[in-house]
């Protein structure tokens, strides 16, 4: 278990005020500048050695992602975009950051605009987040206020400017290309790629997308050092804390930032108050938010939540959004609504997932009454393959792996519905 | 689940116009020089907020809604086709193209509501307004729609009544808070259950020294 005198999140719960005066008694905000006048090198060096890997969902490592962008500026300016789109099922984190400590990512935004050369930053939060945009618009006018944003952000030499950018209500935004997109005032339909973004982003100028999670974790990790956060976790790879949402059948469901790599059963044991009626009563648990395929019981006994761990079993840890479903659990009817999900969420740019999710939630709502024949579960599963890796995003690989796992591990319980629903009829 | 989206309908006005002209210069100086689509969004929106300003002094009341000659004055004065507005408002799902209720419900039904029982948050909404999903009351103060993720899932079940969220609800808390908005009452937002964001409801895991400081343990 992870010690207080780690954590990251000391305001996570919002017992303080998340304002400038609180946040800099948290440490926020202290002796920025000299953080940066140790250089764009030193920052991306540090955060490649803390190990740090994106915690949007993908896990890419976070100094190599900022390493991308050009050295020199060719004349276009650079940017950041701050993904604040949280909206996969099961994902709450970036909410607690936002409301209750708005500061750890302006800093972050500072620290890593300069290292990858920009004098801006778009924050991308998702409309229905109105209150959160709202604590985070009082905390860059605040920052500016005190000379920490604007010219000569923190004393440090650097410009720099933050601009909230609210959405209005698609999942699909959460892509960093369909990100862009939106800003530019289109629908948010994800982009083919390449060019990647640090080459040709926001406005075709170079631009980096981080999670908020990532870039509010940066400025402790600079202060404190890499060291220090390598040393946290399970491994080099899988390395810091990480915040944790756990919803569902818990007795108390609740966001908690931990070791990466603690295991499942702790997690859910020491903050949770475990699973409701006991951990015989757990079915399965969805590790990641809903894109991530479900575990079942046997696999939950002894798995680590970090990136590789997860992967090993055939699922990821994804965004760290853990779904806990007891034995109470209509487990086909649990990922045919995110089958839905997705079917609603569909850009509708490309063929295989525009057809293909409403195709995916027609079957699986047939599945649910056991309506369809045993045969067609392996057409089920053949369809979703036709799907992955078959589109733009990963929107549609998303919609697939739900389904994957059901068929994977609960393909039994699925075929005795067929069986129930055919004798019924008969 | 498609957005009624008619541009012809009797319900359309003539014209708009934004109210606070200093407001919308200042969103349109937010993105650099010639790109002002960007600010797009961020007038729609504000179109719906003042749409649901006359809403509130009209009766009987409505919520924030996009006529389409706000669209046709966004495009004018962002220097882009109105179709092109049109696409943007109709693809993402918060601007609502056909006027709502005053208290716009958005539920979430999504898995990890689901697994909290927001089939019971639907079921007391539907019986005390005695409306369906996708319906608005006779007197215009409440419309009910289903939504997908709303993202605050360890509160769950939740829902969104405008701007603002409600969380760890049971059907009495959810009638409760529906009988204050019909007395345009202001319910409180965030956990019904009284519980401090997305800690747990039987008091925090981590952080002693910081809740003892709070006063939180």
């Amino acid at each position: 278990m992870l010690d207080d005198k780690d954590r990251i999140f000391t305001n996570i719960y919002g017992w303080e005020e998340a304002g400038l005066k609180a946040a800099k008694k948290r440490g926020d905000w202290d002796k920025t500048a000299t953080l940066i006048k140790k250089g764009r090198e030193w920052i991306i060096d540090e955060m490649k050695a803390s190990g740090l890997r994106g915690r949007g969902g993908a896990g890419f490592p976070t100094g190599m992602k900022w390493s991308f962008m050009p050295k020199e500026s060719d004349g276009r300016p650079h940017y950041l975009v701050v993904n604040a789109d949280e909206s996969e099922p099961g994902t709450c984190k970036d909410r607690d950051i936002l409301r209750n400590e708005p500061h750890k990512l302006l800093e972050g935004c500072l620290l890593a605009g300069f290292a990858m050369g920009a004098h801006a930053a778009y924050i991308y939060i998702r409309g229905e987040f109105f209150n959160e945009g709202s604590a985070i618009l009082t905390a860059i006018e605040e920052a500016y206020d005190a000379g920490l944003l604007g010219k000569n952000a923190a004393g440090s030499g650097w410009d720099f400017d933050i601009i909230l950018h609210r959405g209005a209500g698609a999942y699909i935004c959460g892509e960093e290309t369909a990100l862009i997109e939106s800003i530019e005032g289109r629908k948010g339909q994800p982009r083919n790629k390449p060019p990647f973004p640090a080459m040709a982003g926001l406005y075709s100028c170079p631009t980096t997308v981080n999670n908020v999670e990532t870039i509010a974790v940066a400025p402790t990790i600079l202060r404190r050092g890499a060291g220090w956060f390598s040393a946290l976790g399970r491994n080099e790879k899988n390395a810091g804390t990480k915040l944790f949402c756990i919803s569902g059948h818990v007795n108390q469901p609740c966001n908690v930032e931990e070791v990466m790599g603690i295991p499942l059963r702790e997690l859910l044991e020491k903050h949770c108050g475990g699973v409701r009626g006991g951990w015989e009563n757990l079915k399965a648990v969805i590790p990641g938010g809903s894109s991530t395929p479900l575990i079942p019981k046997g696999t939950c006994e002894n798995i680590h939540m970090d990136f590789d761990s997860l992967r090993e079993a055939g699922t990821g840890l994804g965004t760290a959004g853990v779904i806990v479903m007891d034995k109470s659990t209509d487990i086909v009817y649990a990922i045919c609504r995110l089958s839905r999900f997705y079917m609603h969420e569909s850009c509708g740019q490309c063929t295989p997932c525009r057809e293909g999710t409403g195709w995916l939630w027609r079957v699986m709502t047939r599945m649910v009454h056991g309506n369809a024949s045993v045969e067609e579960i392996d057409m089920l599963y053949e369809v979703t393959k036709e799907i992955e890796g078959h589109t733009i995003c990963a929107l549609g690989d998303a919609a697939a792996w739900p389904v994957q796992g059901l068929i994977r591990h609960f393909r039994p319980e699925m075929e005795k519905r067929i069986l129930e629903y055919r004798k019924a009829a008969a | 689940m498609k957005k009624p989206f008619e541009l012809h309908a009797e319900y359309q006005p003539a014209n708009f116009a934004f109210r606070n002209g200093t407001k919308v210069e200042k969103i349109i100086n937010l993105y650099p020089k010639g790109r002002q689509q960007s600010a797009v969004m961020p007038l729609l929106d504000l179109a719906q907020r003042q749409v649901a300003e006359d809403g509130a002094k009209a009766s009987p009341v409505y919520g924030g809604w996009i006529p389409r000659a706000a669209m046709d004055h966004i495009a004018e004065l962002l220097d882009m086709p109105p179709i092109k507005v049109y696409e943007v408002a109709s693809f993402y799902s918060m601007y609502n193209l056909a006027p709502v209720g005053k208290y716009l419900i958005q539920l979430c039904t999504t898995t990890p509501c689901w697994l909290c029982n927001a089939d019971a948050i639907v079921k007391a909404c539907t019986d005390h307004l005695g409306i369906g999903l996708g319906e608005t009351t006779k007197d215009g103060k409440f419309t009910l729609m289903e939504v997908e993720c709303l993202g605050a899932c360890v509160n769950a079940p939740m829902i969104q009544i405008n701007d603002d969220y409600y969380e760890d609800l049971t059907s009495e808390s959810m009638k409760e808070i529906l009988a204050m908005l019909a007395d345009d009452l202001k319910p409180k937002i965030g956990s019904q259950k009284g519980r401090k964001a997305s800690m747990a409801l039987t008091g925090p895991t981590t952080l002693e020294k910081e809740a003892k400081k709070a006063g939180v343990v």
